[in-house]
């Protein structure tokens, strides 16, 4: 049955799950970190260091889903190394995201240079489109876990952020440290637990990459999502429901080269490719401002000043 | 006189401290995975410095090392953190090799010339976007600057696998060769080319610009207050332009030479990580022209010795990608340690 450009429509929505999911989870990562008034350029090394650990995990347990796991506690790991060090005076949290990006991806490279060959079991994927006779329908509805699990947590923050007394705490520190210091709350403490727990939602992001899509560990896993998440959560405003739409926006841009590829068109490959990060430069050139600050920006955070 | 000389012995007694630090840290590391590091450094050593050849080896790596720290270290004058070196090097580097392939008849002279002139003015063209954007639309120079590395690789990409695709570069896509004729040469007596006289002469140049004439002085206060510089009347927009636009056309240079020296194509092998390694070169110099000098060979030694470290001691050459990374965070770290000892001192005295 030919399909034409529907294929094309079907399968830049699916391209949008497969490919946004690591967005999701990397974006809710940066989401809660910047909440709490510290930005973390870092999180491109986490994410390559969750998918090398995720992969190495999942090769010598036989279960991805302690690679999952696993994936998280290393990004957990370079997220507080992160913010410990951003907690001594003059540390410039960007700069140490600089050296955190180098730093993780150095050492994912160096660890993870034994497992470049060898093929470690696969996250397992839920058909959703068993009910299609149509092919291309039938591949885009395979669903990983782990988006749903990604929905979930996105649904799950945005909720404590606005509801419970920890989320309070994350957003007085991001929104003033004097404050909360006058309230008495440990401010440091506060930055240092949400940059640990937004590098393990962006390790969990890593190892989706080397376990379920494009499932393989090599050097040039990772382009740059980590980065693009820093851009995505000024685009969500700071929302974790936001962060979601956004991602799936650009999981679908992502997937545009490749399938408009599927209908012959091969021209400008490399341009198509380029789109995520046009699109993430031209959101900051129309949010930002000179002269107003951004809607729902935590005023503590270095990237908006 | 001895609050001149501690003004001077702070910085190098803090940078002395961070490396020693970072080269136990490292230490440590290649011990926890299984190396001798007392043979490790003794490689390392001879590797970068150890004969002519490796000397040699560890110069063409610093040459455009020097010239990449300058796309960090100059808008760090002005309190701007921008990492598009990686981009500049690949626009300079793909514009001039374009320039040569369109003026096939012309004396080499010429050629080189009208290279490096294009490639200093794609580079220049390309950081000076992210300074436009910051200064215009208030968008953060970092996430820009790096966001434009991805975009001028994709463009790198694009061009040389179509309209200037040489037919006959079947497993590399790349741009014709620009004739061998227009190949920079050796310095006499040396196998050294002459990126690194471009390298130390840029240095040195922008250390004359920011420390010694009105333009310099100016940047320096912009940098340190804007409030208060826009009050002085200081054109503050201009000066985040043409910096990152000086700074820019640096990096392009290095592109340039990459291609009139090394490959005499443009195709990825531009996109060599030079442009990372220079924030960091940038970072240990703090942001200082005439220390970049020596930082970019002791960071060219390093990387030079990677091949080595890998046949002596079975070290994957991400090993020296470590190193990189532990210096930069403990160099980072020590910024908290400037004016602790003079507090000390202060306090000893009253």
């Amino acid at each position: 049955m030919d399909i034409g450009w529907w294929g094309v429509v079907i399968a830049v929505l699916g391209g949008a799950i497969r490919i946004g999911t690591p967005f999701l989870f990397v974006s809710l990562g940066e989401c809660l970190t910047e909440k709490s008034g510290r930005i973390n350029l870092g999180l491109e090394g986490t994410l390559v260091m969750g998918a090398m650990t995720g992969y190495a995990v999942s090769l010598h347990s036989g279960s991805p889903w302690l690679g999952v796991v696993c994936a998280g506690l290393a990004g957990m790991v370079l997220g507080a190394l992160h913010s410990w060090l951003c907690s001594f005076q003059r540390v410039n949290d960007i700069a140490v995201g600089i050296a955190m990006m180098l730093f993780g991806t150095g050492l994912a490279f160096f660890l993870g240079k034994p497992y470049i060959q060898p093929s470690a079991p696969r996250l397992p994927s839920i058909d959703l489109g068993a009910w299609s006779d149509i092919p291309q329908l039938k591949a885009a509805l395979q669903i990983n876990a782990l988006f749903l699990i990604g929905i979930i947590v996105a649904i799950a923050l945005g909720w404590m952020l606005k509801n419970t007394a920890w989320g309070l705490k994350v957003r007085v520190v991001g929104e003033s440290s004097d404050a909360a210091r006058a309230l008495g709350l440990p401010v440091d403490r506060i930055r240092i637990m949400s940059t640990a727990q937004g590098g393990f939602l962006a390790g969990i992001g890593g190892s989706y990459l080397s376990l379920y899509y494009p499932f393989n560990w090599s050097e040039g896993l990772s382009s740059g999502q980590g980065l693009m998440a820093v851009a995505l959560v000024i685009f969500a405003r700071w929302q974790p429901m936001a962060c979601l739409w956004v991602s799936l926006l650009w999981g679908g841009a992502a997937a545009l080269g490749p399938s408009l590829q599927s209908v012959g068109i091969t021209g400008g490959y490399y341009i198509f490719n380029a789109i995520p990060y046009i699109m993430t430069l031209a959101v900051m050139i129309i949010t930002c401002s000179p002269r107003r600050t951004l809607v729902g920006v935590p005023h503590e955070l270095t990237v908006t000043r | 006189m001895p609050q001149n000389l501690n003004k001077a012995l702070e910085p190098f007694l803090i940078i002395v401290g961070s490396l020693t630090v970072s080269m136990v840290l490292f230490g440590m590391f290649v011990a926890a995975a299984g190396a001798d590091p007392i043979e490790v450094y003794q490689t390392m050593y001879r590797a970068a410095f150890g004969t002519s050849f490796s000397w040699q080896n560890t110069l063409i790596r610093a040459a455009p090392l020097m010239l990449t720290a300058l796309c960090t270290a100059l808008p760090g004058y002005l309190g701007l953190i921008i990492i598009g070196g990686e981009g500049a090097v690949v626009m300079g580097g793909l514009f001039a090799a374009i320039a040569a392939l369109t003026m096939p008849a012309a004396p080499p002279m010429v050629v080189l010339t009208t290279m490096a002139l294009v490639g200093m003015v794609a580079g220049g063209v390309w950081l000076t976007i992210g300074g436009v954007l910051r200064h215009y639309r208030a968008v953060n120079e970092t996430i820009s600057s790096l966001l434009l590395n991805y975009i001028a690789i994709a463009l790198l990409n694009h061009l040389v696998t179509s309209t200037f695709r040489d037919p006959e570069s079947l497993n590399h896509p790349s741009t014709h060769h620009i004739g061998e004729a227009n190949m920079i040469g050796v310095i006499p007596g040396t196998d050294l080319h002459w990126g690194l006289v471009f390298g130390i002469v840029a240095c040195v140049i922008a250390w004359f610009l920011m420390h010694h004439t009105v333009f310099g002085f100016a940047s320096q206060i912009a940098g340190g207050n804007v409030r208060a510089a826009q009050i002085a009347g200081l054109p503050v927009g201009r000066l985040i332009l043409i910096i990152c636009f000086v700074a820019g056309a640096a990096g392009g240079l290095a592109g340039m030479v990459e291609v009139a020296a090394i490959h005499g194509r443009a195709n990825d092998t531009l996109n060599a990580n030079y442009g990372y390694a220079g924030i960091l070169v940038a970072f240990v110099a703090r942001n200082n022209p005439l220390a970049i000098i020596p930082v970019a060979v002791l960071l060219g030694g390093i990387r030079a010795s990677s091949g080595l470290l890998q046949r002596a001691h079975e070290l994957p050459d991400a090993t020296v990608l470590v190193m990189q990374g532990i210096i930069f965070l403990v160099i980072l770290f020590s910024e908290t340690l400037y004016g602790r000892f003079s507090r000390l001192q202060k306090q000893g005295v009253s």
